[in-house]
This record gives structure tokens, sequence and C-alpha cells, in this order.
């Protein structure tokens, strides 16, 4: 073994063990909720701690998904969500249709008009917001909870940007073809913008699924409450809360955005165009 | 660029009209309103208004608690700001290295970019509980003695950053790990052919090289002291204990939504709002890279 290769080696190792520290550290709190979601409550209380896995198995997931309304909660996140990402998507794709292959008056004011909503995010105007759809009458349903959030600036220039960069060729292709907008979104622009769509979908997600001080302030009925604001109500039993249950809500409540973040992050980085500079 | 465009004087408008009503309806009414708001005081439970001026913003701006709920969402964002993104940038550079396994280790570090603030704060309150809190049987076993996180204020603002730095780790390492490959290794290696230690290859090409990242990375950490906080402030504090972690969303929410004082509430939204204003014409001016990533 020649000395430059058993130094490399060294090097190669250390960097293993390195970073198998720091996988391990990140995960540390997740995996001790982990085990605490599968433990008895005398083994959640146990001392000194026990931070293997319990004898409980799955009956903590069992008794929040039913008692405690955690499958309702993710049930009507998974609506809201679905709802948000569909009608987002295709508000922002047609817009980005509108803003990169139509001349009209008053392009540049629309743009400035949609670039500025960047700077409002929901927790700015919660008072007016909260008045607004509760004057609408729309308190308690899922319209108050996505409506809102059908449209955002963010969808609008990541399609407009991704549209930008298609060849000019091919709207003119389609247009000797006669063929109009519409068809012309459906036929070449979609089948070239699968990055972007689930880049899109992919941050629509986690954002929806996350949503917390809307949901906690227009939501009185529990028929319709999302899952953050369910965790909460789980947790704010101080005295009487079997921390069992929570580490199972914890975990099932992290599940869908997990999933949908490990199928989508290499899109993402794509849809962003994160890998290459502009 | 000159695209070739379709022709059509109301079709283009069709296209935008359901996010021009969005935005309209949901974002720029309800700012507008949060700015008239601002300007009227709301007595009886909010029964009643009565116009007040700048009444409301010489109250902000009087009120010593107010000031504490300022100063305390600086020292968070400074704190979640300095401490995540070294962290961050240390762990993307390591996963960075060409190793067999790379891919795994990536998506074993990038995975809390799906934590939602709540569920940290759920875990880390847990964690942290006295009497049966698994750091606090360490904590004990170490240094003889339980630390009261929760009670004292100078820990509670300490598990709060360290829950928003945890949260926040696969954000940042999505970003600078995309940012670190656009790092042109051949710069790398004339600096050390040029007599450049690890340490000054590090801070002359890629600190330097990765500069509009964080610059990046500092706006989207200091909006998240002042926005999503508020998930796990309310789960971990409930801003207490003593106001210690009583952020500026989590005031505005309080007034608004406990005590009732909309105008008031009103007011500081409008502060926030101005904060972040100010933020993104920074953002804006310094950088190309101009979409927020949130909603």
């Amino acid at each position: 073994m020649s000395l430059s290769i058993s130094r490399n080696t060294r090097k190669q190792l250390l960097t293993h063990i390195a970073l198998i520290f720091v996988v391990l550290v990140v995960l540390a709190p997740v995996l001790f909720a982990l085990a605490k979601s599968t433990q008895t409550r005398a083994e959640v209380y146990h001392f000194p701690p026990m931070l293997g896995p319990g004898s409980a198995g799955l009956l903590n997931y069992k008794i929040v998904w039913h008692q405690f309304d955690l499958g309702l909660y993710m049930k009507n996140t998974l609506i809201v969500a679905g709802i948000v990402m569909f009608f987002k998507t295709i508000f922002s794709m047609t817009a980005g249709l509108g803003l990169v292959y139509f001349d009209f008056p008053f392009k540049e004011f629309i743009f400035y008009f949609i670039l500025f909503t960047l700077m409002m995010p929901t927790e700015i105007m919660i008072v007016a917001l909260f008045n607004l759809v509760s004057d609408l009458g729309w308190g308690d349903s899922y319209a108050a909870l996505s409506v809102p959030f059908l449209a955002s600036a963010t969808g609008v220039f990541l399609f407009r940007q991704h549209f930008s960069s298609i060849p000019a060729d091919l709207a003119d292709a389609a247009r000797v073809d006669g063929a109009g907008p519409m068809r012309f979104l459906w036929s070449i622009l979609v089948p070239m913008s699968w990055n972007t769509i689930a880049a899109l979908a992919l941050i629509q997600f986690i954002y929806m699924w996350n949503q917390y001080i809307w949901p906690l302030v227009i939501i009185r009925e529990n028929d319709r409450q999302l899952i953050q604001v369910g965790l909460r109500a789980l947790t704010n039993q101080q005295d009487t809360t079997n921390w069992g249950y929570v580490m199972a809500a914890a975990i099932l409540a992290m599940i869908p955005p997990m999933l949908i973040f490990i199928l989508l992050h290499e899109q993402f980085t794509k849809g962003f165009a994160l890998g290459k500079e502009k | 660029m000159s695209t070739a465009k379709f022709k059509g004087k109301w079709i283009p408008w069709l296209f935008l009209l359901p996010t021009l009503v969005i935005l309209l309806v949901f974002l720029y009414y309800p700012v507008i309103q949060t700015f008239r708001l601002s300007f009227y005081r709301v007595a009886f439970l909010g029964l009643r208004t009565k116009f007040a001026g700048l009444d409301n913003y010489i109250n902000l701006a009087q009120d010593s608690g107010y000031h504490h709920t300022v100063w305390v969402t600086i020292v968070i964002a400074a704190a979640v700001v300095v401490v995540g993104l070294a962290a961050s940038l240390a762990i993307a550079m390591l996963a960075n290295q060409k190793i067999r396994g790379a891919s795994v280790y990536r998506i074993l570090l990038i995975w809390p970019f799906a934590l939602s603030p709540p569920v940290a704060g759920i875990v880390f309150l847990f964690m942290f509980s006295p009497g049966f809190g698994v750091v606090n049987y360490l904590t004990e076993l170490v240094i003889g003695t339980e630390l009261n996180w929760l009670g004292n204020p100078r820990l509670a603002i300490t598990l709060i950053i360290m829950a928003s730095v945890w949260k926040n780790l696969g954000y940042n390492i999505v970003f600078y790990l995309a940012a670190l490959q656009n790092v042109n290794t051949e710069v790398l290696e004339a600096a050390s052919i040029d007599g450049a230690n690890n340490w000054q290859r590090f801070r002359k090409v890629t600190f330097a090289l990765l500069s509009p990242m964080t610059f990046f990375l500092l706006i989207t950490n200091i909006t998240y002291s002042f926005f999503d906080i508020f998930g796990m402030v309310d789960i971990l504090t409930k801003g207490g204990p003593l106001d210690a972690t009583n952020v500026m969303i989590y005031n505005l929410y309080r007034d608004a939504f406990e005590y009732y004082k909309t105008g008031l509430a009103s007011a500081q939204s409008v502060i926030l709002f101005l904060l972040v204003v100010i933020l993104t014409m920074i953002q804006f001016r310094t950088s190309g890279r101009q979409v927020h990533y949130g909603g």
C-alpha cells in the first residue's frame, strides 16, 4: 500500500466518521421522539430515561389517530393542501403564460403588482384577513383555509422564469401550426415544465402542511382543524399529557411532508435552477 | 428577450385574472385595511372603533414592554443567523466531499427542511421538560443539577434558538450545497498552487464565492425569526417566562386575539411590514435572485 493511498483512505474514513456523527446529532431529536412514541406511560416517565423502543408498539399511534382526531386533522390538511397545490399550479402557469407570451398595456405595472406581494406574508395582515374572511362568512370552512393562498408571486415568477428560458422558436412554430395559447400551454409548455411543477408542488405542500397561525385564529370547529393546531391541543393539557401520545402524533405529522420532500427534492433543486448560475 | 408573442387583447388578462383577483382581495386589501386599522382604537371587545390618529404608534414607541419585544426578536434573529448559518455551512462543506454514499448522507442531513416549527417545538419541549426530560437527566449527570429550561429567561431564549437552528438546518444546507456545487474547483486548485493553506482557501475563495447565498439565507433566516417562529414560541414557551421569549409576532398575536386590541396589533403589523420592505429592498439591490421561497 503506497503512502498516498493510505493517507487518502484515512481522510475518507475521517470524513465518514464526521458525517455519521453529524447525521446522528441532527437525527437525535427525531430518534428520541420515535422511541418515546412506542413506550407506555410508565416507560415514558421511567427514571433513568429509556431510550430504546418501548412495549406499547403502535398503540399510541392508534389512540392519537382515533381518540385524538389526528386522522381527521391529517385528512383536512391533505384536502386543503391538495386544493391549494392544484389551483395555484394552474393559476401560476396561466399567469406565467400571459406574462411571457403576450404583450399588453400596463404589463410592467402588473409585474410589479405581483412582485410586491412577496413582502406580504399572512402574519402581517392577520387581523385584517381575519376580519375579511369572517365577514365573507367563511369561518370554519375549507374555503377560509385555502382560497387566500391560491395565488402567489413565488408561483408566478417560477413559471415566468422557466418559460422565458424556453427557446422562442417553439412558440413561433406552434403559432405557424395554428395552435392557440391554450393548446401551446397544454401540449408544449406543460411537458417541459415538470421540474418547475414539482418544485412548486413541494414548497406548496410543505407550506400548507405547516400552516399554524392562520388555522389557529380562523378555525373554531374541531371538525375543520388542521394538523399543526391539532398537535397544539394535545400538548396543552400539560398535567395530564401522555407524552407517548404526543410523540406519536408528532411523528405522524412529520411523515407526509418528509415523504414528499424525499421524493421531490431533486426536482426542487432543478426547478429553482439552483444548480447553475445564470 | 423578444419572445414570439401570441395576439389578443383580452386573452392575457384572462390568463392573469385568477392570480390578480386573489392577490388583490386577499393580500392588497387586507394590507391596506391593516394600515387603516392602525389609526383606530377598538373598545368594548371589538364592538366599537374610534379614530385615534397616531396614538397606537405613540403608545408602542413609549411602551418599554414593546421595546423589550423588539430587543428579544433582534437577539433571537441574530443568534439564529450566526449559529445556524455557521453550522449549516460547515455541515454542507462536509457533505460536499467526494465520498462514497454522499447522496445518502445528504438526504440524512437535509430532511429537517420538511419540519414545521410547532413539531420542532413539541419535540424540544419534551426533551427539555423539567423532571422527566432526557436533557435534564444528562445535566444532572454532568453538572449535578437540573436546569430549569422553561422557567429561566436566558435558558428559555437559548432553547428557542437551539430548536430554531435545528429546524432551519435542512433549508440552509440545501441552499449551501447547491451553491457549493457552483464553486469552481480550478480556482481552489490555483489557490493552493499559489501556496494558500486550507483556512485561506476557505476564507478567500469558498466563503467569498458563497457570499451571495449567505446573504440570501441571512434574509430568509431573519424572516423566519419575524414570522415562522410563532408556532415554536406558542408551543414551547408561550412568550415566557416573564416575556423573555415574547417575539414581535407573538406579542402581536396576543394583542389581537387575546386582548382584542386590534388597533394596537395593526400598528405592530405595519412596523413588521416596514421591516420586511426594508429587508426586501436590500435583497433586490444586492442580488438578482429575488424569489422568496415561502408561499
